[in-house]
């Protein structure tokens, strides 16, 4: 037999996300030189896109004329409030669907009916049961948050090993150290993950509380620009809510790092 | 404190999982359970611990528990059951948090515990930096803390190679005969078996019933790897196991 030696070749690799620095900002940057460009030479008309450098001057203007934070904080007051009242009973309840047959079998479907009913459809509503002022636009940005943390919740809890529960229940620990100790924090990522996302629905739903009288607020900035076609502005208030976006994922990533260094 | 089953049946649903036991485990031994895959031996000790409760019969415990025991019935699982998230110092301190204990005497347990399972130095260690060896050296000193009447263990060396198998073998030989404890200890494997085992309990394929019941009167420190008589008496065990084990594996799982 002869023998003709061939070579092996490679046919493995591939199918895994790398770390690729830099490559996200590269792709904002080279959009916004082709917007830039476009606009420029008229390849784009003015009223199809503003320039961004006459949006960059506008957030600028907005800066300097101190009307940044004057809508800046009400809008974060609004985002803050709600969204923490709207992630705490979220997550209050799913614990309780998570842990109680009973709950679940009363609660998961109200949630089902409740989930899919966009907020800003019951503003009326909001508005005569909290009133024109702050406590409508609270409620409605607590109640967006409210269903998705509780249904990603539950199901955080759904996914605890049940081997650590069992084992917990065998060394005789009370009900309470299971779930204090074992359940909640055996949990916690999926609560995490859960709370990018509604987080990122509270932002969304802060321009549809501010439809509701709001004289001060990005939504109401956003607003105001859109009934004027004022594309410049409208633009330089998307940037803002992109940042909070932005910022917002960023700190659910840190805490990650932070709370569930002892995942694999 | 002995434990004893007795007569105990089991079903899940429509399926007879265990029919008929009966099992002393005499206070200072270790009773091994032996059996072909699909046998039940994991559910017969799921039912002496009390994490399950059986169709009929029951289980007793028989005399006081030691003086100091936390938890007479401890359980060291396959998988080792410990939290990801605690340190192997947290994992142990966890089963003590629940008692009333001095920070002092708790941490006193822990170091103690630590030390006879050779882990002192890696306390603040999370599962996830620990090889599968030294995750079941936690789980063994875990169940050490509360100073328990009867150790149950189900499968306890099954989720490791065969050298660490063989160290971790040692290392519990060593802890018994340091201070003897009582342990049902549920296996697959009849080497683990005649090693470990002052009793071998050999169950038939499912239902489970009592076949045999082997006792092995050497001394567990004299037992050594590849020893003539206990390899007769592994050959024994698979004679009388290999055609139920042939025929468990001929069928079909309805679970």
């Amino acid at each position: 037999m002869p023998e003709t030696a061939q070579k092996v070749t490679f046919r493995g690799g591939g199918f895994v996300a790398e770390r690729k620095r830099g490559v996200g900002i590269a792709v904002f940057v080279i959009l916004l030189l082709l917007a830039e460009w476009g606009t420029r030479t008229g390849f784009i008309s003015a009223l199809t896109l503003p320039r961004p450098s006459d949006v960059a001057y506008t957030f600028v203007e907005l800066y300097n004329s101190g009307l940044l934070f004057k809508h800046l904080v009400p809008s974060l007051t609004r985002l803050l409030v709600g969204a923490a009242l709207g992630a705490t009973f979220g997550i209050l309840i799913g614990v309780l669907i998570g842990l109680f047959s009973l709950a679940r079998a009363g609660l998961v479907p109200l949630v089902a009916a409740i989930f899919p009913i966009p907020k800003i459809a019951l503003l009326p509503l909001f508005v005569i049961w909290f009133g024109i002022d702050e406590a409508s636009k609270y409620a409605l940005i607590a109640f967006g948050t409210f269903t998705p943390t509780v249904v990603a919740t539950y199901g955080a809890v759904d996914n605890v090993d049940r081997t650590l529960i069992r084992m917990g229940q065998s060394f005789g620990l009370s009900w309470r150290s299971i779930v204090a100790k074992i359940v909640l924090p055996g949990a916690m990522p999926g609560i995490l993950s859960g709370l990018r996302i509604s987080l990122t629905i509270a932002i969304i739903l802060l321009v549809a509380a501010e439809m509701l009288g709001a004289e001060y607020g990005i939504g109401a900035y956003i607003l105001q620009a859109g009934s004027l076609y004022d594309l410049e502005r409208l633009f330089a208030g998307v940037v803002i809510l992109s940042i909070l976006g932005v910022i917002v994922s960023t700190g659910i990533g840190a805490i990650e790092r932070r709370m569930l260094r002892w995942r694999v | 404190m002995d434990l004893q089953a007795q007569n105990i049946h089991h079903h899940y649903g429509p399926t007879e999982v265990l029919r008929d036991i009966t099992l002393d485990a005499p206070s200072g031994k270790i009773v091994c359970i032996v059996g072909p895959s699909g046998c039940g031996k994991s559910t017969l000790l799921r039912l002496l611990g009390g994490l399950e409760q059986p169709t009929q019969g029951q289980v007793l415990q028989v005399g006081a528990p030691p003086p100091g025991c936390l938890n007479p019935l401890t359980y060291i699982f396959q998988d080792f059951a410990l939290l990801p998230w605690r340190t192997v110092h947290g994992n142990v301190a966890l089963v003590l948090e629940d008692h009333r204990l001095s920070v002092s005497d708790r941490e006193s347990i822990i170091a103690d515990v630590l030390a006879r399972t050779k882990l002192s130095e890696f306390a603040d260690a999370l599962p996830k930096q620990l090889s599968g060896g030294m995750k079941q050296r936690v789980a063994i000193a875990r169940a050490l803390a509360v100073n328990p009447a009867v150790m149950l263990m189900d499968e306890p060396l099954s989720a490791l190679d065969s050298q660490t198998r063989e160290l971790l073998m040692d290392d519990l030989i060593s802890l018994w005969t340091r201070q003897p404890f009582t342990a049902v200890y549920v296996t697959h494997n009849l080497a683990e078996a005649v090693r470990l085992g002052h009793k071998i309990v050999v169950l038939s394929r499912r239902p489970g019933q009592i076949r045999e019941v082997v006792d092995i009167d050497i001394p567990l420190a004299e037992r050594s790897y590849g020893d003539a008589t206990l390899e007769r008496q592994q050959q024994h065990l698979w004679g009388l196991m290999r055609a139920e084990a042939a025929a468990a594996d001929a069928e079909l799982i309805h679970a």
